[in-house]
């Protein structure tokens, strides 16, 4: 028989805040967490602004040896996870070591240290290059850091989907707990693609915003007016845990997770379906796999990135899958004032769904002043909005057409 | 041996493991007392050959266990 799965503990940093209750307060009152970009020249980008984490010190969770030899994707995921499991309060003995999963990602990697030790390369010859370049840069080596952290050693790995990793980590791991493979999993993805080589990429696919001079209204899904997404950097991972142990031990649980979906696009390495049928596979397949009907579904926290295609494509996708009831939802972009985390996104905002669903209460997607007409449906554009609301989904697309889709549930015993 | 190379490899080493530099004497074992792993001793050798500007073969590598080894190789073939 499946087990039922809980979300017991989150940690996060991001462009709106590095404590749970700082986030949640920061998205209800709708800050934008967007900014200019400070760290290096940006005069010759394009786009120039980011969704940056503020007074970033990791010296609590990060020796000054280790950070050395740390990306800075693996010092946010690490803190993430360590908060994470500070807030569950589980504690990885002996007993239980065996049966935790951990499967944190990111969509990119170290992409800083692979600028760096390339410089070092052309400038300076092959025997310049750091013996921790490798280790510094793979994605998977989040992982392997958090189980050295926790002593965790169950199934250990990285699922890379761009923007989607975030969902398909949280996803898998909430399988690896229903099927009976492990007891726990650590779940979640960190990004730090704000360095000049990410910008410059992503700059030249013509994807970003460059609305400039106005950072906070930069990030506007949903608006006539948007202009492309903004990068964004962070880190959310969440402890899942199998309700019985979870409930036998007095945990706090947040929310429940239900159904998870992954479906491709078929269709484009970076572009959206244009009648988002792939995304809109996804989103069945997530309901199906919850046991329950499109109209029980009260909100999405959309993927909505605020690019011209993503939030039209979205859109009709949704209306594919929920029909008329797709005007009784409720729906917001939480990018809209963090941005795009990129590989931990979907991780972020999973964490902001469980907290909508505990506290039944949704934050508004901000910056909406003229809606598109193509995007029709009720986006949460006047403010936030309370209602006990007890289905909740999350979506992620990501490059590829790699389409991850989560359903949680409030928590009833 | 030589007083100045002697401060600049402890400040070096230092900064390579994360430690404080009064925590390295010249008889310190970069992995026994110090403890640096293989990865941290490569990274060092690369420090100590841009700041001296000389070559340390992987051989020679393996024989610089402590500090004052690492002072000797850097005053013999500066």
């Amino acid at each position: 028989m499946s087990k039922r799965v809980v979300i017991t503990g989150m940690g996060a940093l991001s462009p709106v805040g590095k404590e749970i209750d700082e986030i949640w307060n920061s998205l209800m009152n709708g800050e934008s967490g967007v900014q200019k970009i400070d760290r290096f020249d940006v005069s010759e980008y394009s786009s120039k602004i980011a969704g940056l984490v503020k007074d970033y010190n990791s010296e609590d969770y990060i020796s000054r040896k280790e950070q050395r030899r740390m990306d800075k994707f693996i010092q946010y995921g690490i803190i993430a996870a360590m908060k994470a499991l500070e807030h569950s309060g589980l504690e990885i003995t002996d007993d239980i070591a065996r049966d935790v999963a951990i499967i944190v990602s990111s969509g990119i990697g170290g992409m800083e240290t692979l600028s760096k030790q390339h410089s070092r390369l052309i400038k300076r010859g092959p025997k310049r290059v750091s013996p921790f370049f490798i280790p510094k840069m793979i994605s998977n080596i989040l992982s392997g850091y958090i189980s050295i952290r926790t002593g965790a050693k169950g199934p250990n790995m990285s699922v890379i989907t761009a923007c989607a990793t975030g969902t398909h980590s949280i996803g898998e791991g909430f399988n690896k707990i229903k099927n009976g493979t492990t007891k726990a999993a650590i779940v979640g993805g960190s990004e730090t693609p704000v360095v000049p080589l990410g910008l410059a990429g992503f700059c030249a696919m013509r994807a970003l915003s460059t609305r400039n001079d106005e950072p906070e209204k930069a990030s506007r899904p949903f608006d006539k007016n948007r202009d492309g997404f903004v990068m964004a950097e962070g880190a959310a991972v969440l402890v899942l845990e199998e309700l019985e142990r979870a409930k036998r031990r007095g945990a706090d649980i947040y929310a429940e997770v239900i159904g998870y979906g992954a479906s491709a696009d078929a269709y484009h390495i970076t572009a959206p379906q244009e009648n988002g049928e792939g995304a809109a596979i996804g989103m069945q397949k997530a309901i199906d796999d919850a046991g329950i009907e499109p109209e029980q579904i009260d909100y999405i926290n959309a993927h909505g990135t605020s690019t011209p295609l993503n939030d039209v494509t979205e859109t009709k996708a949704i209306k594919t899958v929920f029909g008329d009831h797709a005007k009784k939802l409720y729906i917001n972009s939480t990018k809209s004032m963090t941005g795009h985390l990129l590989g931990a996104t979907g991780a972020f905002e999973t964490l902001v769904t469980a907290l909508s669903l505990k506290k039944g209460k949704m934050h508004q997607t901000i910056n909406i002043e003229n809606q598109d007409p193509e995007c029709d449906l009720n986006y949460l554009a006047d403010g936030p909005v309370e209602d006990d609301i007890q289905y909740a989904m999350t979506n992620s697309f990501g490059f590829g057409g790699q389409n991850g889709i989560l359903v949680l549930k409030k928590y009833n015993e | 041996m030589d007083k100045k190379i002697l401060e600049t490899v402890k400040e070096l080493t230092a900064e390579q493991l994360g430690i404080e530099v009064d925590e390295v004497n010249e008889k310190s074992s970069f992995i026994d007392d110090l403890g640096a792993d293989s990865l941290d001793t490569m990274e060092l050798v690369l420090a100590l050959e841009d700041e001296f500007g000389i070559e340390i073969s992987d051989e020679e590598t393996e024989k610089l266990k402590t500090v004052a080894d690492a002072v000797k190789y850097i005053e013999d073939n500066k």
